[in-house]
């Protein structure tokens, strides 16, 4: 099982195991609680919910969140999926999900995800990471604590200086 | 101009601190070049041919005597003792050691410098107009707007990998100074009906391998919204830019491909849902940036004894006030340019000397002012009429009072093969055989406005789509050879090069422009500049005459 990492609400990095598997389209559907690829989910979602599991989707970078809008009450997890740690756009779906369509279980970033990033993606909303450079909680929390100010409101709760400014 | 805050101040050092910290672990090999590749350039450190080159920003072109000094002393410490103006504003040192990288941001921090996003697939350094608060043609001062952009832009958490590079540059004027026709997204501001300000909207300009004017998404947004409706601007970019082809990843690609109306239609669906007031600066913080911007002008007479007395004893001082001295808002004060294009040097190539120069004579007569060009020039914005005599002095005695503003010898050229690794092609030295040509300021001065623009490769950083005489270096073979394209402007009036003909071998260049010009002062009716001569007869007599040899 991959090295997890959550993000608690008092803001710090911690080790997380959790009790999903991801299975991929072409694999058979194994027991417990599952992600899923978005058309897998559209395809099979309803039968596995109503089996009481606990359902996550995994969407890839070129699929936009907004397929989701009325599923996400019940899905658990949402994963972006980052192919190369290049790609930006999982860093729109964050605040997406978060800022416009509320979304408030764990939106967690896999793929080519590296602790350089963890700054941009907590500040977009992300709050679980699956690091594929073998960095440790506490690693990623340091690379959040490096910059005492932000210049901009994003999905996270960090004032802006403008509004600290502002007093 | 603007001055740093605590929380300014303190985000600089933090990022010097963090450099500090990932530079370390490259030293100590716990992350490979690859893996610190992506780090470097997020601050602006490029590998190139010989050495790093650290870029460092100059935000919207505005710098002051402590942060020239600084950079001078940067230059001499760590660099050859000189640095390089870009055409986007930046200075670059060529000859940098990555150990010695951290200490140099560190010290840019101290005067309110960095070099975040110079590089990278992120929002890039903003430039504005560089006549900003000095200019009557003005509505308002761009600088505020484009250091809100700064601010916002600034490790923006959603825009810091973009599908490709991103550079947004602002005027307030009529008079483009800032290129905004060539930008990702140029912002030109506006007077509406009810008399609010707001910013015509161009998205969608670039050069590089395939060049397209920006075209017009929102004629009118009022100021006050700007930051949310970038933000729109960028998030369908990011989102649907192409990802797959760098050479078709920068969003005029995308622009071109839905079609303007289209794009701007998604921009204006994606704005609608976006809450405004998320984003926007509330008008307390755009009052303190602007606060920063108001210099204490003194009531002077518009006319100056001192000025016209040395303008008639001094046949070169006058050729100075005719080229290098513009007129300001304020009576009694005069923009003054500093050439950093005395025929036969590189273009944009300035020395720590000349830089304590100019720093000094900002403090002690620009109001502490100085600024950077995309002509990669300077200027003084600020200057009384008085002392525009002891300033020229000054100048010319450091080798920087050229008077050849907008003159043929008043060359743009990148790096080129000398330094770029991207490049085909020398671009300096085909700057410096044209410059030295045409010396004579007599004849520069009779052939007049001819706007020369030179690129070492395809990716034009010396803007050669928009030159009037536009060249580009191309590799044939191991040889370079150069392609000229005439008729191009980054102005107002903005279009792209034509293409003369077959591509020329390098001891050519300057002959073509020379046989150029003559054909030009042969046809020219009335007061045509070269640009309006071309317009009117065409390529053909052009082509005629560079390739009448060939026949």
């Amino acid at each position: 099982m991959p090295t997890r990492i959550r993000l608690t609400p008092e803001g710090h990095m911690v080790p997380s195991e959790d009790p999903f598997t991801w299975v991929a389209d072409d694999e058979d559907l194994v027991q417990g609680d599952l992600i899923l690829s978005l058309t897998r989910f559209q395809a099979e979602g309803d039968r596995l919910l109503s089996e009481g599991r606990a359902v996550g989707v995994r969407v890839k970078s070129d699929e936009e969140v907004e397929a989701l809008a009325y599923d996400l009450p019940r899905i658990a997890v949402v994963e972006l999926e980052f192919p190369k740690f290049r790609d930006g756009r999982p860093y729109s779906s964050a605040r997406v999900l978060r800022e416009r369509l509320g979304y408030k279980g764990e939106v967690r970033a896999v793929g080519d995800v590296l602790r350089e990033q963890a700054h941009f993606m907590v500040r977009s909303g992300f709050d679980g990471f699956e690091p594929a450079d073998g960095s440790s909680a506490q690693q990623w929390e340091a690379v959040t604590r490096r910059f005492r100010h932000v210049y901009q409101r994003a999905a996270d709760a960090r004032v802006p200086a403008f509004e600290e400014r502002e007093g | 101009m603007y001055r740093y805050d605590a929380i300014d101040s303190a985000f600089v050092h933090d990022r010097a601190a963090e450099f500090r910290e990932q530079v370390n672990r490259r030293l100590a090999g716990e992350i490979t070049e690859d893996q610190f590749k992506p780090i470097r350039l997020l601050n602006g450190l490029y590998l190139q041919l010989h050495a790093y080159m650290l870029r460092i920003a100059v935000p919207y072109g505005t710098l002051n005597a402590r942060k020239l000094r600084k950079l001078a002393w940067i230059a001499n410490t760590y660099d050859k003792g000189y640095g390089h103006f870009t055409t986007r504003t930046n200075l670059q040192l060529h000859w940098i050691k990555l150990a010695d990288a951290p200490d140099i941001l560190e010290h840019l921090a101290e005067v309110e410098l960095h070099s975040m996003q110079t590089s990278g697939n992120t929002i890039r350094n903003v430039t504005a107009d560089p006549y900003a608060g000095a200019t009557a043609d003005e509505l308002d001062d761009p600088r505020v707007w484009a250091e809100a952009i700064r601010q916002w832009s600034t490790l923006h958490p959603e825009f810091s990998f973009l599908p490709r590079k991103f550079k947004i540059a602002v005027t307030a004027a009529a008079k483009d100074r800032a290129a905004t026709k060539v930008y990702d997204i140029g912002l030109a501001m506006r007077r509406g009906r009810g008399g609010e300000l707001g910013f015509e909207v161009m998205v969608g300009g670039g050069l590089g391998r395939t060049p397209y004017l920006g075209a017009t998404i929102r004629q009118f947004l009022p100021t006050r919204h700007l930051l949310s409706y970038l933000e729109a601007i960028l998030r369908v970019y990011n989102r649907h830019g192409r990802r797959d082809n760098i050479w078709k990843a920068r969003i005029k690609v995308l622009v071109a491909s839905l079609g303007a109306e289209e794009f701007a239609r998604q921009v204006e669906a994606e704005w609608e849902k976006a809450d405004h007031g998320h984003t926007d600066l509330p008008d307390l913080e755009l009052a303190r940036i602007r606060a920063d911007f108001t210099p204490a002008f003194e009531t002077l007479s518009a006319a100056s004894e001192a000025l016209e007395t040395a303008k008639a004893s001094d046949r070169e001082f006058a050729r100075f006030l005719r080229h290098n001295v513009h007129p300001h808002k304020v009576p009694g004060y005069a923009i003054v340019d500093v050439s950093l294009k005395t025929p036969g040097q590189t273009p944009g190539d300035i020395s720590s000397e000349q830089m304590d120069v100019v720093a000094d004579l900002a403090e002690r007569f620009s109001l502490d002012e100085v600024r950077v060009n995309y002509q990669q020039n300077l200027l003084l914005p600020h200057v009384k009429l008085d002392d525009v005599p002891t300033v020229y002095a000054a100048l010319n005695a450091a080798g920087l009072a050229t008077a050849n503003m907008d003159l043929i010898s008043d060359i743009i050229a990148c790096p080129g093969l000398d330094y770029c690794a991207l490049a085909n092609a020398r671009a300096i030295p085909i700057a410096q055989h044209i410059a030295t040509r045409f010396a004579d300021p007599d004849r520069a001065e009779l052939v007049g406005e001819l706007k020369i623009k030179i690129s070492g490769c395809i990716n034009a950083c010396g803007h050669h789509h928009v030159g009037h005489i536009g060249i580009l270096g191309v590799d044939k073979k191991g040889e370079e050879f150069y392609q000229l394209t005439l008729g191009g402007s980054g102005e107002e009036d903005a279009a792209l090069g034509q293409m003369l003909g077959p591509a020329l071998p390098a001891d050519k260049v300057a002959d073509a422009v020379e046989q150029m010009v003559e054909v030009y002062l042969r046809e020219r009716q009335g007061g045509e500049r070269f640009l309006d001569t071309f317009r009117r007869t065409g390529v053909a007599p052009f082509k005629e005459a560079v390739y009448a040899d060939a026949h």
